[in-house]
């Protein structure tokens, strides 16, 4: 195994071991002053003659999380060892035996003993250069990394994004389901005394209230019920909305959701399988299933005839997830929307088209819905995802 | 000590760590930081836990987290019936006496947070499955952990006679907060390869069939790579061991209906124990025993 060729100017392990540490940093890692010092402390324990011991000891410091761990071991034969490669070498046994016994003299340049190892060299730089290489390919891992949540949707679907985007509805979902009544009652561990109680139970105690009660404000979570858009124009988004659906639902029972299309389908059961992707696929081979066209505005109207009554109540998110192109009159949504908003519920509605450039809501049935709508937001990445958490956090 | 020194000691208790992991203990011990597990359920991340505490022959503090874990069952609460009847019994004291005999470390409740680190002798701290509490919680560990101290209003500041060592597992139910990443020494437990697996079943138990051991870590390898919800951990592939050598099987394929009725072990929910049947069990059983 080869090791690393460093510039003259670098000395001492403290500085090359900094170098390792913004080499992880340009890759993604949260790595910083903090972790080299303990780096450093940790390599004083160990044996430094032996990669592997440095290799463990110094992942055991930088690495914060699966991803990184698995990561670690790449990036640390990449700075450490020139990518790891041995020497495939076609040049002479004899040059290469000269290679191996200066291994261990990082900090000779390249050009002093140039002469020396002849063909062998050339072999060398190439590495060198194979190195620089690979160091460009590891910063592109961590452009990639960065810029993942701000692709839209069409573009890239991988699972490590359906995967963000599930715990992105996850964390949106927690936002709003966290409500509270502003009643009191009574709870072991509430944050206030509930005096009636204590002083009439003191008298057990000859007047000594001994126990104390508590009252609190319980829970009021609110209820999501979710309307996906998976006609013609919206199956680029499907997927990931698919994820985000179940992230929303995530092992809640109070929470509903719905395919529409040409027809309405209920689909919260088959969300709440745990298997992620087997979730996913069943439910993309059901969306796939239908026709080309939307009608919005029949669908509501299903809705509300068929299952408004069950799951909506004045305690209700309902998200619709859609770009708003339908082919029937817009006033069949206008007026849909209406009666659903007299169960007194919230109405959001995230369209994947709003995060464009000069994006006007001219689709007809878009239009006509913006009066009865309690947020209208954007939803074509997961950063506009994100950003929904305040507004939706207010409702 | 070494590290290589301190794998043998966890191999001596009977835990066959894995490089990465004994490295990272050997470093969390030494340098006196939290160190956080990650890992699928069933891997050893409480056992090392134990282990080490059996190692330093100290004493194991346990804190199981769950959601709504709060201060006051974690570090300390005061003991207020005691406190009240203490009041009652000096009612000719002065008020200022009282206040100060009252909130004194007598009455005090100590949770496990600060049993840890008020103890002589360093102890091992376990804060087992910390994604399960909330944040704010994990926030509140973060300045237990930095500083190993604990602030109590009434009292002050109470800071750690010694440094526990503290061992984090978390099964990634929710995703933790970067600063108490960083704040520790990180590894990420596998299951085990065969060989591994091997050495934890023969160290475990000892008296089991070499053959049969084989068998039984080939078996539980293989069901780990088909499609279930819950996968086998090493802690199943025990029990399993066990109710096999217990039930005086010396081969896996000898007696199918057996063999199926032992997946109980194996299978924690009721798809899987759908999805895995006789066939299954039968042609994974064969592949091992061939």
């Amino acid at each position: 195994m080869k090791t690393t060729q460093f510039p003259a100017t670098v000395n001492g392990v403290s500085e090359r071991v900094a170098g390792f540490i913004a080499h992880l940093r340009y890759n993604g890692y949260t790595a910083g002053v903090a972790e080299t010092e303990a780096t450093l402390q940790s390599l004083r324990l160990i044996d430094l003659q032996d990669h592997n011991q440095v290799r463990l000891a110094v992942k055991a410091v930088c690495a914060t999380d699966k991803q990184s761990f698995d990561q670690f071991d790449e990036l640390f034969t990449s700075y450490w060892f020139n990518r790891g490669r041995e020497k495939t070498s076609t040049a002479n046994s004899g040059s290469s035996n000269e290679n191996q016994q200066r291994r261990h003299r990082p900090g000779v340049e390249d050009s002093m003993v140039a002469d020396s190892t002849g063909t062998a060299e050339q072999a060398d730089r190439n590495d060198v250069a194979g190195d620089s290489s690979s160091d460009g390919e590891g910063r592109l891992i961590a452009s990639k990394r960065a810029n993942i949540i701000k692709t839209d949707f069409r573009e890239l679907v991988t699972p490590e994004l359906l995967q963000q985007a599930q715990v992105l509805a996850y964390r949106l979902a927690k936002v709003m389901r966290d409500r509270r009544s502003r009643r009191y009652r009574q709870d072991q561990r509430g944050s206030r005394l509930n005096f009636r109680k204590t002083l009439r139970n003191s008298i057990h105690h000859g007047g000594v209230p001994l126990r104390l009660y508590r009252d609190t404000k319980p829970d009021r979570p609110v209820k999501l019920v979710t309307l996906l858009d998976v006609s013609g124009s919206m199956t680029v988004y499907a997927r990931v909305f698919l994820a985000f659906l179940k992230g929303l639902i995530n092992h809640d029972t109070r929470t509903d959701a719905f395919l529409f299309h040409t027809a309405l389908v209920r689909i919260g059961d088959a969300l709440k399988d745990h298997d992620t992707m087997r979730a996913m696929n069943r439910l993309s081979l059901m969306a796939q299933g239908f026709g080309g066209g939307t009608r919005i505005g029949s669908n509501l109207k299903l809705f509300n005839e068929q299952y408004a009554g069950n799951c909506v109540d004045g305690r209700t998110v309902v998200i619709i997830l859609s770009d708003g192109y339908d082919t029937e009159p817009p006033e069949l949504i206008a007026e849909n929307l209406q009666r659903l908003k007299r169960r007194n519920c919230k109405i959001v509605w995230l369209n994947p088209l709003k995060g464009w450039r000069d994006y006007q809501p001219v689709a007809r049935g878009m239009a006509a819905a913006l009066p009865w709508l309690d947020h209208f937001a954007a939803a074509n990445t997961l950063e506009s995802l994100a950003e929904l958490e305040p507004a939706l956090a207010r409702l | 000590m070494s590290w290589k020194d301190l794998q043998q000691q966890l191999a001596d208790g009977n835990y066959i760590a894995s490089d990465e992991l004994a490295m990272a203990v050997y470093l969390a011990t030494r340098q006196q930081r939290p160190l956080l597990l990650e890992g699928a359920a069933g891997v050893g991340k409480t056992e090392i836990a134990k282990q080490l505490a059996a190692i330093n022959q100290t004493q194991l503090i346990r804190l199981q987290c769950y959601e709504g874990l709060d201060a006051s069952t974690s570090i300390y609460e005061w003991n207020y019936q005691k406190q009240l009847l203490h009041v009652q019994a000096s009612r000719t004291e002065t008020a200022e006496k009282i206040e100060s005999q009252i909130f004194s470390e007598e009455y005090l409740l100590k949770r496990p947070l600060l049993e840890a680190i008020t103890e002589e002798n360093t102890t091992v701290l376990l804060i087992d499955e910390i994604d399960r509490a909330d944040e704010e919680f994990e926030a509140y560990l973060l300045e237990v952990l930095s500083d190993y101290q604990v602030s109590i209003p009434e009292l002050g500041t109470i800071k750690a006679r010694s440094k526990p060592i503290v061992v984090l597992t978390s099964n990634g139910s929710r995703d933790l907060s970067d600063a108490l990443r960083r704040r520790c020494f990180y590894t990420f437990v596998e299951y085990p390869d065969f060989k591994t697996e091997l050495a934890i079943l023969h160290a475990r138990i000892p008296h089991i069939d070499a053959e049969l051991a084989g068998q039984i870590v080939g078996f539980v390898q293989a069901l780990r790579k088909e499609e279930l919800e819950k996968k086998p951990g090493v802690a199943e592939m025990l029990d399993w061991a066990a109710a096999l050598a217990g039930l005086g099987i010396s081969k896996l394929s000898d007696d199918p209906v057996e063999l199926q009725a032992t997946m109980v072990c194996l299978l924690k929910t009721q798809i899987d124990q759908y999805a895995v049947t006789r066939e299954v069990t039968e042609r994974l059983a064969g592949k091992v025993v061939a």
